[in-house]
């Protein structure tokens, strides 16, 4: 940590970022511009669910079924004729809610409970939007109002709409991380029980995080619903959006602010490669991706490329 | 009518077990969720189905066919792969097993393609009318099957040195290594066993169900479903939990709709974990 | 003397096993009490009900005039009950510092971790831990761990110390450094309770002795009369007639 004040830092991150974002804008054909809103999801979902899975180490697999929550309300609230941008923030909220509700309920189980349960979650919902077809068009899918840009605006439009939640979840990332709420989570990670023995509220924390990461997965799926402008259950609740932003974080080294952010644009890069060089046996190709990722790098390329400075750190972890 | 429903809820009860049997051996010894256990089910299936095209193989006979395919290849994965994350956080086993699981799926995506198949039995076995209840004559079959494949595992931990080494290695690995019992090859032994047990089921439901890679994902969701309603890592609680989901699925349609069959058991998971995380008949801590 | 703990009636179920089984007992304030009893008495099991890890199957649980029983185990400790591990529970990943700042942290008696880390060099000292502050708290040895166990615990600043075998697996200098250590934390004001095995650190350390027997209290008073009690010798050598599944069992 350098000794200037984070506010100066942020700001000196934001401005570059909005910088290299205006110059895509600009300058970049569609193809770069879609891959850009790309990474810009993706940033977006791992950020939120390293505040989770990775500070509390709390494997959760919810991140789909709020994406998924967030694309449908977001759907439901624009048929019921609001505009977008208030539509938007009426996700945030509603996601808020239900990531509140449901961390009331799962966060006291552990392991493997935990993860089946959170895992459900989205199951529990793509059924419930499957059978209910009045509000949601059932498996027929939904149709979302298109924004009244060209064309060409519109995915810029939708890439700005993706940074700014993917900087905004930086931020909240990084700031997390340097309070004690930050603190709070890595100890409940390493060892809950003597965090709430030393007095530490672990399920506020817990919740806390819980909820963030919720609320930035429903807005994602919210800016998501309106880019793609049809959404249909198999598509916003497929398990893959739960754990895509995992081998992410992984990548780029959990429990860290930028690891996912690196994870984002590694997984990103590899997986432009495999959607180019195997049409068919790219989900094989990813699988092999994880596989040799937990294997041989569980640490993350973060990891890799700190390694000198952590040694102490990996000496007491191994 | 209720009473067919309830002779309905057995035989998809029998299957049930079968389905999680497997599952609940690996998650109780080695404490790891496989992902792949749907997939297994699923080209355990697929076996049967060219056993049955090709050689005219009847899918019951195929059962131990499919058994011993499964075995070698999954003793092989436990040791070279798995076993190499057993120590670590959850989050690394369930992504190491995923992976795996995109990879065996996606295989089969490709080489059998994503369409149903089904196994025609010839002749066809007929339904049975015992006291007013019609019970179709492959289903009592694939039943009596599973049934039979419980009670081989059954038996298998409980008179065998493998079986005991198994159950030793589950109730305390580091006393059972102290024992001199060598864990990783029980695990190992564990993995593959299940695997195979997994193979000979998908082969048991392949004269009934429709067979595609696709259906791996419900497969695991039931054998999760079934594990959490019977409590962890004993067979008998697999039994249990297999005939309570048969039984209360089969209800569950008549009252919702068959469309709602498979939420129900959703739905079902997640008040069993808010409520009895140890499951309806639990009695061990998970912590 | 005012107590600061009170037990009415305090019973624990697992199952068919009453771990803990009408214990009725009290804890005056700076006294320093000694908690014995054969393997699988209810020792343990009494610190978990006290500090909220488990809820009691009855009874109550009285501290500094109030009932605490049924609170989270973080809510019993922000008023002043804290308490080692039998099996030490360091943030393993953690420097030794932070181990200690997470307790001034938790306490909320900082409101920021830079100021946490400030505060907990006190603590530090105290336990004889300053050298190791940089490093991580797995590197640490038995000993040194059980230091940071008790600085953390000192570091919420309590008024009630469960001390769980703190002794264990030390050796005879390393049981006199920590009996000092003991010696100097009730200096501090702090009432604490010592569950132990090892008799010579209960006579050295405690005026006051409770045995467990059984979930049950077998008896309560000066260490010397109680240590010479037929009945507690008795519970002491027929545990080890017990055959071991059993014991196992009520553990």
């Amino acid at each position: 940590m350098s000794g200037r004040p984070a506010v100066v830092q942020d700001a000196a991150i934001a401005l570059i970022a909005v910088t290299a974002v205006a110059a895509v804008a600009v300058l970049g054909d569609n193809y770069v511009v879609r891959l850009a809103t790309t990474l810009f999801l993706y940033a977006s979902l791992a950020l939120s669910w390293n505040l989770i899975g990775g500070y509390a180490g709390y494997p959760s697999f919810a991140t789909a079924a709020f994406f998924g929550l967030g694309a449908y309300a977001n759907g439901v609230l624009q048929a019921a004729g609001l505009p977008f941008a208030v539509a938007w923030i009426g996700v945030a909220g509603i996601a808020a809610v239900c990531g509140a509700l449901l961390g009331f309920c799962i966060l006291h189980l552990r392991g493997h409970y935990f993860a089946i349960a959170s895992l459900v979650v989205g199951d529990v919902l793509r059924e419930i939007v499957n059978s209910w077809t009045s509000l949601t068009g059932g498996g027929m899918g939904m149709n979302l109002p298109l924004i009244a840009f060209s064309a060409d605006m519109q995915a810029r439009f939708f890439m700005g709409g993706f940074f700014g939640l993917a900087l905004a979840a930086f931020l909240v990332a990084r700031l997390i991380d340097r309070r004690p709420l930050g603190f709070t989570l890595r100890c409940i990670e390493q060892n809950d029980t003597a965090a709430a023995m030393l007095g530490a509220d672990t399920r506020f924390a817990k919740s806390a995080a819980f909820t963030i990461a919720c609320i930035f997965a429903g807005a994602a799926g919210a800016i998501y619903a309106s880019w793609v402008s049809y959404i249909d259950p198999t598509d916003v609740f497929d398990v893959l959006y739960s754990v895509k932003p995992i081998i992410m974080a992984l990548l780029g080294g959990i429990g860290t602010v930028t690891g996912p952010v690196i994870g984002a644009v590694v997984f990103l890069g590899l997986e432009e490669l495999f959607w180019r060089n195997f049409l068919e046996t790219h989900e094989g190709v990813l699988g092999l991706l994880v596989v040799l990722l937990v294997l041989f790098l569980p640490d993350g390329i973060h990891r890799l490329l700190t390694i000198g400075r952590h040694r102490t750190w990996r000496a007491a972890a191994s | 009518m209720l009473a067919q429903i309830f002779v309905n809820g057995l035989l998809l009860g029998a299957l049930y077990s079968a389905i999680a049997l497997g599952f609940s051996l690996v998650w109780g010894v080695l404490n790891i969720i496989n992902i792949l256990h749907g997939s297994l089910i699923v080209l355990g299936a697929y076996l049967a189905f060219f056993l049955n095209a090709w050689f005219g193989i009847s899918p019951f006979a195929a059962a131990p066919v499919a058994a011993m395919v499964l075995f070698i290849p999954a003793f092989l994965l436990q040791l070279g792969v798995i076993n190499r994350v057993l120590a670590k956080p959850v989050l690394i086993t369930l992504t190491l097993t995923f992976g795996l699981n995109l990879m065996l799926n996606n295989a089969m995506l490709t080489v059998f393609r994503a369409d149903y198949r089904k196994v025609v039995l010839d002749p066809p076995l007929g339904v049975l009318d015992i006291a007013g209840l019609a019970v179709p004559v492959d289903r009592l079959a694939a039943g009596a099957g599973a049934i039979c494949l419980v009670a081989l595992v059954w038996l298998l931990t409980r008179t065998t040195q493998i079986g005991r080494a198994i159950v030793a290695v589950r109730m305390d690995r580091d006393a059972a290594a102290l024992m001199g019992i060598p864990v990783a090859t029980v695990y190992a032994l564990t993995f593959a066993l299940a695997a195979a047990v997994a193979g000979a089921a998908g082969a048991l439901l392949s004269a009934i169900f429709p067979i595609s890679p696709v259906a791996s994902a419900g497969y695991l969701g039931k054998a999760f479903v079934i594990c959490v309603l019977g409590g962890l890592g004993s067979i008998p609680g697999v039994v249990a939990g297999g005939f309570g989901l048969g039984i209360i699925e089969s209800y569950g349609a008549l009252w919702l709709g068959p469309e709602h069959a498979g939420t129900v058991a959703f739905v079902l998971l997640l008040l069993l974990l808010l409520f009895r995380p140890n499951g309806l008949f639990g009695r061990k801590g998970f912590e | 003397m005012t107590p600061i703990l009170e037990l009415r009636n305090l019973s624990r179920h697992f199952g068919g096993v009453n771990a803990l089984d009408g214990v009725t007992l009290s804890v005056g304030e700076n006294e320093v009490v000694g908690l014995i009893g054969p393997n699988g008495a209810g020792k343990t099991t009494l610190v978990n009900v006290v500090t909220g890890v488990h809820a009691p199957s009855g009874g109550e649980v009285h501290f500094c005039g109030e009932r605490i029983d049924g609170l989270r185990s973080d809510r019993i400790a922000r008023r002043g009950i804290a308490r080692t591990f039998q099996i030490v529970q360091p943030f393993p990943r953690l420097t030794v510092l932070d181990n200690v700042a997470a307790g001034i942290l938790f306490s909320r008696r900082a409101s920021s971790l830079s100021r946490a880390r400030d505060l907990a060099a006190e603590y530090l000292a105290f336990t004889g831990l300053y050298e190791a502050c940089n490093q991580v708290a797995a590197t640490l040895t038995l000993a040194g761990r059980k230091r940071l166990e008790l600085a953390k615990s000192l570091a919420t600043d309590p008024k009630l110390l469960f001390l769980d075998e703190v002794n264990a697996g030390l050796n005879t200098a390393e049981i006199d450094a920590a009996l000092e250590l003991i010696g100097r934390i009730a200096a501090r004001g702090i009432t604490i309770v010592l569950i132990e095995h090892v008799m010579k650190v209960v006579r050295r350390a405690c005026r006051r002795v409770i045995v467990l027997h059984q979930g049950k209290v077998l008896a309560d008073g000066p260490t010397g009369s109680v240590l010479a009690d037929r009945r507690v010798v008795d519970a002491y050598l027929g545990a080890r007639a017990v055959p071991p599944a059993q014991v196992g069992a009520i553990a």
